[in-house]
């Protein structure tokens, strides 16, 4: 994004903003968008974190090969980066993919087909309407999707040491309550908001502002979601050097 | 009424608008009229504030339209209705859902009177029955009628419509004319519509502004049009061979 670009960003968000014209209507609105990206997502995100838990105990205990470090510390680490690293990240890369096209595309073909239009000569704000429930559902969902994803992850890494025998259960279960510190989770929460945020806004600025048809609609689609994974890496740096 | 006055646009360097200036009339038939690329929809959307015009202005009844801050100009927004050249139904509503959406977003009635309003516009447009239908399910003339339904359901003051017959046959073209005429007779609205069809022109136009290269070159009514010795004019009213026979015949 230049900041050409950046600058209408910004502006979009203002609008995005205002006070609705009718509270129950956004409300029903924001209760489609979060079924839409939480439940709708639960289960590609259950399957990512449970294998990526299950291949990172393994990975770790192939590097593991020195005596004197305790199996335990495949448990520790395990835990670790996937409430630090792989859980919000991970699933918010995957949720840009998922989520961020269909929120351009759909934004995107409402614009070509004049039905933004229509609804900013009805007298609605067309930005609040159609963009705040899914920031609000971005930012409330994603942090959850990404609770279940840790757990899920350490509960594949549970599975994979335990089927593969590269660390015993209790070995595992040891390590991931040993030295455990809670902050890490409100790290992860933190970077599950602003990835939430990135996912849903990101894409619909791109959407909002599509000129053309439906070519001009499947390139915004793919630059929202270039657009959105480079941001999220970008934030993911920035908020674990503010918070760590 | 709605009065523009001195209009400028212009995108990218391009000169669309040049200066239009006129007066459409209260209770009346208005027609923008022009060949493909003479700024007619950009006319149309700089006076609905879809496009902000580079200078000029816009009054609706008096009221500057240009120069209203957001809140004022929603004001004016809520007392028009516009159907748009593609329909432009919300295609995840139903044809009742289109409808009621202005009534549920503006107003506090209950559901029964809305549901009662959306049968009302519904049979006005000759599509009782249809709510439960989805914009897919709808042929181009159907879709056309529910963005009618939809445009009056607020009671507008000022009906806007952008190439209502474009992509119909001329049979439903001229059941979309007559439903425009009709509805503009019923309320007493302001409608502004544009369109190159001489079908429409010759059918409903009361108050016709010809616009060629971005520029205003005739205004008069539909029975003063095929008398003008405007050149420009006369290339795009007497371009069909229908329209050139009968001038030859009489």
């Amino acid at each position: 994004m230049n900041f050409t670009n950046f600058g209408r960003y910004i502006l979009l968000l203002k609008s995005v903003f205002r006070r609705p014209e009718k509270l129950k209507i956004y409300f029903k609105e924001i209760a489609k968008q979060m079924d839409y990206v939480g439940v709708g997502s639960l289960g590609l995100i259950a399957i990512i974190s449970t294998f990526i838990g299950a291949v990172m105990t393994l990975q770790i205990a192939f590097q593991l090969v020195s005596d004197f470090i305790p199996k335990t510390i495949i448990g520790s680490v395990n835990r670790d980066s996937s409430i630090l690293e792989l859980s919000p990240t991970i699933s918010a890369i995957v949720l840009a993919g998922k989520i961020g096209s269909a929120i351009s595309s759909e934004i995107g073909s409402m614009r070509v087909t004049e039905q933004i239009d229509a609804l900013e000569i009805m007298g609605i704000n067309a930005p609040g309407y159609l963009i705040l429930p899914k920031i609000i559902s971005g930012i409330t969902m994603v942090p959850m999707l990404v609770i279940c994803s840790m757990f899920l992850s350490i509960a594949g890494g549970y599975i994979g040491g335990s089927i593969s025998g590269a660390v015993t259960p209790n070995e595992y279960i040891q390590g991931i309550t040993t030295d455990f510190n809670p902050y890490t989770i409100v790290v992860a929460l933190v970077k599950a908001f602003v990835f939430g945020f990135i996912i849903t806004s990101v894409p619909a600025y791109e959407g909002f502002y599509v000129r053309g048809g439906a070519l001009e609609v499947s390139q915004a689609s793919t630059r929202a979601v270039v657009i959105s994974c480079i941001s999220i890496l970008v934030c993911d740096y920035l908020v674990t050097q503010l918070l760590l | 009424m709605i009065e523009i006055k001195d209009i400028y646009k212009s995108f990218s360097g391009n000169d669309v608008l040049k200066g239009i200036s006129g007066t459409f009339k209260e209770g009346v038939t208005n027609l923008i009229i022009g060949g493909s690329g003479s700024g007619k929809t950009t006319l149309l959307k700089c006076m609905v504030g879809l496009h902000q015009p580079d200078s000029g202005s816009v009054l609706y009844d008096g009221r500057d339209f240009t120069a209203m801050d957001y809140g004022e100009r929603i004001e004016v927004r809520k007392e028009i209705g516009m159907l748009f050249q593609g329909s432009a139904l919300f295609d995840s509503m139903t044809v009742e859902e289109n409808i009621m959406f202005p009534l549920n977003m503006f107003t506090d009635q209950t559901r029964s009177e809305k549901l009662e309003r959306v049968n009302f516009c519904l049979e006005r447009v000759n599509l009782e029955g249809k709510n439960k239908l989805f914009p897919a399910e709808l042929s181009g003339g159907m879709k056309k009628r529910v963005g009618i339904a939809r445009a009056i359901a607020m009671n507008p003051k000022y009906l806007f419509c952008d190439e209502p017959n474009s992509g119909l046959d001329p049979k439903t073209s001229i059941v979309i004319d007559e439903l425009i005429k009709e509805i503009t007779e019923e309320y007493g609205t302001t409608t502004i519509v544009v369109t190159h069809d001489m079908n429409s022109v010759m059918g409903i136009g009361d108050y016709i502004l010809f616009l060629h290269e971005g520029k205003k070159f005739w205004e008069g009514s539909n029975k003063e049009i095929a008398h003008t010795d405007i050149q420009e004019l006369n290339d795009f009213v007497f371009a069909s061979r229908f329209m050139k026979a009968a001038k030859d015949k009489f």
